[in-house]
């Protein structure tokens, strides 16, 4: 420790550094280790996923919507493994039932000691288990959430990505483009397509090699023709506001004089540094496609029979509104959790890993 | 200025001409063209018709005179309601569609602006927490839940509101709250968080300490600045409320265009279809450019160009 001087400026709790010329000796000597330890930063250097987890656990909200959503996929992909009927078994003499109400046959086989699993919700005119039809409809809704906004995501991030990387003229007229596709009303055009499409599309699935067509359903490929052609804007626009602020920095300027290709620059440097916000638009996507599919099915244009959707399951239980409200309300409610645990979902992941983004 | 609005008009064109043109590419992709219909025509009828339509032509002839008959506003004839003109069958059916529509848009936007306001004002007291959680629940809530909940509620449970048709006041009730359920909550989730936004402004402050009186600060300086997300949101309302309405007049057998567009789609009638589709699109784009050349009028702030 220097002797006190009458000018010095602190800079720790007992140190000071005296005001004058001279050149203390002290402060060429080398550190000993309890000095070398003090330098070390207390705390553990936290990564961005982390970070970002940890501040999504604090959510109380978003992680009971984690929980929910986390329910849904267990309720919609596991249990109807484990469900006794299939949601396009009919079950002869089992038509209209209420919930939990036995048919004549299967009381008989009750009485016989064997084992028959109550219809939870009843069945349908035809004798189809209605849970097994909202479970089946919900798993449907879901995976046109998720492959829809799969869609999006890569179209729209390599789009905005392209526009953002090489900016001047390739990036005004990809934007022009956006510009005219965000313009353009987009359920009237997967109206007009659904409708227009189900001829050519039945006709392609004829032919060898396209049989998936006939399993996935006409309505279905439709909406994700849709989701392509016009949906990925608003993530397009995003990436490339993202990119445009990350080419100046100095890792591109490096991966660049080190002669990394373009395409190597944006999927390695580029991509991966707006990951947050491509999760967070991705997640917030899900539940607005959802609402799409809901919106198409519940008008007879999306997913083709026997396959139920939750849109579709309400728009047939409408006719009996009076004498089976429960029909109805199942699967609006289903719905309704889905969308609404999802939009919370994305909102917490934006909070925790995006906070810039927050609208 | 000028440019801006003659850019946004541009690409408010182009996106016209676009939609038509697909539209008329979309329609060599029904099976047996425009005639097609339960009973067949026979070979010498079709090619009478055919003739009579032009169909016969090249296909650029026929894209040409098309495009002209769309310039002139000729959208075409109904296949099912023979004879119909497709402008007669819209502009019998549009004012019914409007009379809901326009309340619901109007309904959404108040009520939007108010409870996003009281919200704002109150954060974080019991109030806030109860719009802003009935808000997050009505954009989650598809507009056919809407729709059936209300109807099973308030039409069949309690027998207060007549369930179909359009011929009193009470009718209007239902539809005019399941269009603009899902508006209103999202205009009350934008208002809460543009409020609080501006309320924390530097003017506001200013306002206050030279003694302005609480409500003149609130509605001459909060709300004038804490409005304006709200005007851009305005051209989605309208796209919102048009498709919004082909369920809500299917639910509550309504004879508006939303009805007449589904029947169409119901019993292929490709004409009403096209031209259904190409009106509402032609409607849907100009609003949205009105509303972005509208938005940058109005607020000085934003940079012109």
């Amino acid at each position: 420790m220097s002797q006190k001087q009458p000018f010095a400026i602190k800079v720790g709790p007992d140190k000071e550094i005296p005001l004058n010329f001279h050149l203390n000796p002290e402060d060429f000597e080398p550190a000993s280790d309890s000095e070398k330890e003090e330098l070390v930063t207390m705390r553990e250097s936290v990564s961005f996923w982390s970070d970002g987890i940890r501040r999504f656990r604090k959510n109380k909200l978003a992680m009971a919507s984690l929980v929910v959503v986390i329910f849904m996929m267990f309720f919609s992909f596991v249990l109807p493994r484990f469900y006794p009927y299939h949601y396009a078994q009919q079950i002869r003499g089992s038509e209209g039932l209420a919930p939990f109400e036995y048919s004549e046959t299967e009381l008989a086989a009750k009485e016989a000691g064997e084992k028959v699993f109550p219809h939870v919700l009843g069945t349908d005119t035809l004798g189809r288990d209605i849970m097994a039809r909202i479970m089946m409809g919900s798993s449907v809704s879901i995976l046109v959430g998720l492959v829809a906004s799969a869609i999006i995501l890569i179209i729209g991030s390599t789009f905005g990505a392209i526009a953002g990387y090489f900016g001047g003229w390739v990036d005004i007229i990809m934007m022009r483009i956006v510009d005219i596709i965000y313009t353009v009303p987009d359920f009237l055009i997967i109206i007009l397509l659904s409708v227009t499409l189900k001829h050519p599309l039945m006709a392609l699935a004829e032919k060898p090699g396209f049989g998936w067509i006939n399993r996935v359903g006409v309505g279905l490929i439709s909406i994700f023709i849709v989701f392509s052609l016009l949906y990925w804007v608003g993530m397009a626009r995003i990436v490339r506001g993202q990119v445009l602020a990350l080419k100046e920095q100095e890792y591109i300027a490096a991966a660049r004089a080190l002669g990394a290709s373009h395409s190597r620059i944006i999927r390695k440097h580029l991509l991966t540094n707006c990951i947050g916000t491509l999760i967070v638009t991705t997640t917030l996507q899900i539940p607005s496609s959802i609402f799409t599919e809901s919106f198409l099915s519940f008008l007879g244009l999306g997913v083709s029979a026997p396959m139920p959707s939750l849109g579709s399951l309400a728009a047939t239980a409408l006719d009996g509104i009076y004498t089976y409200p429960y029909r109805l309300f199942a699967p609006a409610v289903t719905i309704s959790i889905i969308i609404l645990a999802f939009n919370l979902l994305g909102d917490g992941l934006r909070d925790a890993f995006d906070p810039k983004l927050k609208s | 200025m000028a440019k801006y609005i003659v850019k946004r008009m541009a690409i408010g064109m182009v996106t016209l001409l676009i939609v038509s043109t697909v539209t008329f590419f979309l329609m060599f992709l029904v099976p047996g063209g425009p005639f097609l219909a339960e009973k067949a025509p026979s070979a010498a009828t079709l090619k009478a018709l055919e003739e009579k339509y032009g169909l016969d032509k090249p296909v650029p002839v026929q894209y040409k005179n098309y495009m002209l008959r769309l310039l002139k506003g000729d959208l075409g004839t109904s296949l099912k309601q023979r004879g119909r003109e497709v402008n007669d069958i819209i502009f019998t059916r549009l004012p019914v569609s409007a009379r809901v529509g326009g309340w619901a848009i109007l309904v959404a936007v108040v009520l939007g602006v108010t409870l996003g306001s009281v919200a704002a004002l109150n954060r974080g007291k019991a109030i806030d927490n109860v719009i802003v959680f009935l808000s997050t629940c009505g954009i989650a809530v598809p507009g056919f839940v809407v729709c059936t909940v209300l109807m099973y509620f308030l039409g069949a449970k309690l027998n207060i509101l007549p369930t179909f048709g359009l011929t009193s006041y009470k009718h209007y009730i239902m539809p005019v709250i399941a269009l603009s359920f899902y508006p209103m909550s999202y205009i009350s989730r934008l208002m809460r968080s543009c409020m609080l936004d501006v309320l924390g402004q530097d003017y506001m402050r200013t306002a206050k300490a030279k003694g302005v009186s609480q409500w003149a600060a609130l509605f001459k300086h909060a709300l004038r600045n804490a409005i304006l997300p709200v005007v851009t949101y305005l051209g989605p309302l309208l796209a919102y409320t048009l498709t919004g309405s082909f369920i809500v007049e299917k639910i509550f057998t309504i004879p508006g265009l939303g009805d007449s567009f589904i029947s169409s789609i119901t019993g292929r009638d490709y004409p009403l279809i096209m031209g259904t589709t190409i009106f509402l699109a032609f409607l849907v784009i100009t609003m949205n450019v009105v509303v972005d050349i509208v938005y940058k009028l109005v607020d000085p702030r934003i940079k012109l160009g």
